[in-house]
């Protein structure tokens, strides 16, 4: 089975996924799960030990009832939690680079020219007669839409961005607002309902006798009535806090900010809301929820592979998922390369020839080695072009160098020893360049290769001769 | 076009490449309707004597329709956004969003418009969806950017 790198392990922000992909929360959830203990547990004390007593002589109303509430609860708990809270993608470096442009070319004084100290990053747009201002993030390279803001928590911008919650862990913005009211309603109302239960249970067991008698038969029912009271209060407040936010098309980070507020001698209305109180009420908990944008589990594709589908993207697809040979790539005899389970990482414009150990690699590269990215032999070709070498295939096949710790070893293409005969049979290579150093620190940030490798194994790579760097490259699998 | 050389906050040259490059013409959103996608239809530079601009202008009111679409709330996305919340959303596990049926049209649109239109002038759409919404990404494919040494 082909091991494929799928787009959330190069996630930039600090999310977590789980299930490959399918889920995603914010990171530090720690308050997220004592929030599902106390939910679970206060229902299940609840459940086993009022519930019996209360359907036999009060009613099975309220059993039932709140088994309902409860499943909506902890469904909509996990639906706000585990879902894409409406994270905006970074720019690609295109778009940055055309964003980056225009913020200069409006400056006049500046001339285009970069200078020291960056512009300010504004740009005004004109929403339903209102003037609002676009903030740059220099994060996601991006002018933020209006109503999105950045996450430092999780270090996206989250369209329509409401507030972080360490509660149900994640970000609260349009893709998982209206779960996350649901999940406060049906909680203060599960809340109450275990709440009124409970002191039920208590007041029907102190009849003819003391409280004291009544505690000491059912302890645990004292224990579900100090949690519920004390957490009513908040719940029910946030509860009330977003029906009205809800009821005004407001999120808590505007209501915070005061945007809408009308300032002294300036009425200011909120341009988003969509004229009443019922309408803004169904269009923040019913209207069309947009799918994530994230593409999570969309596979990384390789760079020939987004040639021919001509997407022009490659600066964005970093790894070879599925390893491939170009066609006009040579592909040594020797070699059977396993083109499934290897993505390689490069870090800067260094080739990877050890011309030392040219012969052992002809024989340790078997099938059960990994093939190679194909990039880093355009790659090789790039550099000794530039050098004025020539390969022949079986040069090429070399650039497939691991040493015994499965780690790649590079070297600079001055080192190449010029007595070698390389010329054999040399066909040409398609050429691409380098991959690109930004995404490749991203890359390194995001999948945390480092903590996978033992880099002081590494033969001493210093650079030599032409004086250009010499970088590690890294087999994110350990062999 | 050529690539701007500024600098990025993380010291790499923006025009860093990799593959060929090409020159990249971008339609941004529009924001006068509030916060709905909608797209530019101003025609921009980079596109002159590429495309007709009757052409480009109906590829881009046609996307904003179908986004328009796709955003509208109307009695069958309320129905939807109602049954779902009594489901506890397991209805999304088996059905598809109204938003994401618009979507697929638009994807749908933006390979047609490519292999009829755009394509043989020598340029090529990017779906929006592939770029956040934020943006329709319009590739040069007849302007190569040559990387600077």
């Amino acid at each position: 089975m082909a091991r494929v790198t799928r787009n959330w392990e190069i996630f930039p922000g600090r999310n977590r996924f789980c299930c490959d992909g399918r889920l995603m929360m914010a990171p530090h959830a720690a308050v997220f799960y004592i929030n599902v203990i106390l939910i679970i547990g206060t229902s299940v004390l609840f459940f086993v030990f009022d519930c019996p007593y209360l359907s036999y002589r009060v009613t099975p109303v309220i059993p039932i009832i709140s088994g309902v509430l409860f499943l909506f609860v902890i469904g909509s708990l996990f639906k706000t939690s585990f879902t894409d809270p409406g994270i905006i993608p970074r720019a690609t470096a295109d778009e940055a680079a055309y964003i980056e442009k225009q913020v200069y070319i409006s400056i006049p004084n500046n001339g285009g020219a970069p200078t020291t100290r960056p512009p300010p990053r504004t740009k005004e747009v004109v929403i339903k007669g209102h003037s609002i201002k676009l903030k740059y993030c220099v994060t996601c390279k991006i002018f933020r839409p209006p109503r999105a803001s950045h996450c430092s928590l999780c270090n996206n911008c989250v369209e329509n961005f409401d507030h972080h919650c360490p509660w149900v862990g994640n970000c609260v913005g349009r893709r998982n607002y209206r779960f996350f009211y649901m999940f406060i309603v049906c909680l203060s109302l599960l809340i109450i309902i275990v709440f009124i239960g409970a002191v039920l249970h208590l007041f029907y067991l102190s009849e003819n006798r003391l409280m004291v008698d009544a505690i000491s038969e059912s302890p645990t029912s004292v224990i579900v009535v100090i949690i519920t009271f004390f957490s009513c209060w908040s719940v029910i407040g946030l509860a009330g806090f977003h029906t009205f936010l809800a009821a005004s098309n407001q999120t808590t980070n505007e209501d915070i900010k005061g945007s809408f507020a009308s300032r002294t001698g300036r009425p200011n209305s909120n341009p988003y809301s969509q004229g009443n109180i019922c309408a803004n009420y169904c269009y923040v908990l019913c209207s069309p929820r947009p799918p994530s944008l994230l593409d999570r589990r969309g596979v990384v594709l390789s760079l020939n592979e987004s040639k021919t589908m001509n997407k022009s993207q490659s600066r964005d697809t970093v790894i070879s998922n599925k390893g491939f040979e170009p066609p006009e790539l040579p592909v040594n005899q020797n070699i059977k390369p396993n083109t499934d389970d290897i993505q390689l990482h490069q870090y800067g414009s260094s080739s990877m020839l050890q011309p030392c150990s040219l012969d052992r690699n002809q024989h340790t590269f078997t099938t059960s080695m990994p093939s190679i990215h194909h990039s880093q032999n355009n790659h090789v070709h790039q550099n000794h072009i530039i050098n004025g070498v020539k390969f022949n295939k079986s040069v090429t096949s070399l650039t497939n160098t691991f040493n015994d710790n499965g780690i790649y070893e590079t070297i600079e293409p001055g080192r190449l020893d010029p007595d070698l005969d390389l010329d054999d049979g040399s066909k040409t290579m398609t050429g691409a360049p380098p991959l690109s150093a930004s995404r490749l620190q991203l890359l390194q940030d995001t999948t945390m290769i480092e903590s996978a490798l033992d880099l002081d194994s590494l033969e001493d790579t210093s650079s030599v001769g032409t004086g250009s760097q010499v970088k590690l490259v890294k087999n994110k699998n350990t062999l | 076009m050529s690539p701007p050389t500024i600098r990025s906050p993380q010291g790499n040259t923006a025009n860093q490449t990799q593959g060929p490059q090409y020159a990249k013409v971008f339609v941004q959103r529009d924001y006068s309707d509030g916060t709905a996608v909608k797209f530019m239809t101003n025609f921009p530079q980079g596109l002159e004597n590429k495309i007709e601009k009757s052409v480009f202008e109906y590829t881009i009111n046609q996307l904003n329709t179908y986004f328009a679409e796709a955003e509208k709330a109307s009695c069958k996305t309320y129905c939807e956004g109602c049954f779902a919340c009594f489901t506890v959303y397991t209805m999304f596990f088996c059905a598809d969003t109204h938003y994401e049926k618009c979507l697929r049209k638009v994807g749908k649109f933006i390979v047609e418009q490519n292999e009829m239109v755009y394509l043989p002038r020598g340029l090529l759409l990017t779906n929006p969806a592939e770029r956040g919404l934020r943006i329709i990404e319009i590739t040069l494919l007849d302007q190569p950017i040559v990387a600077r040494t």
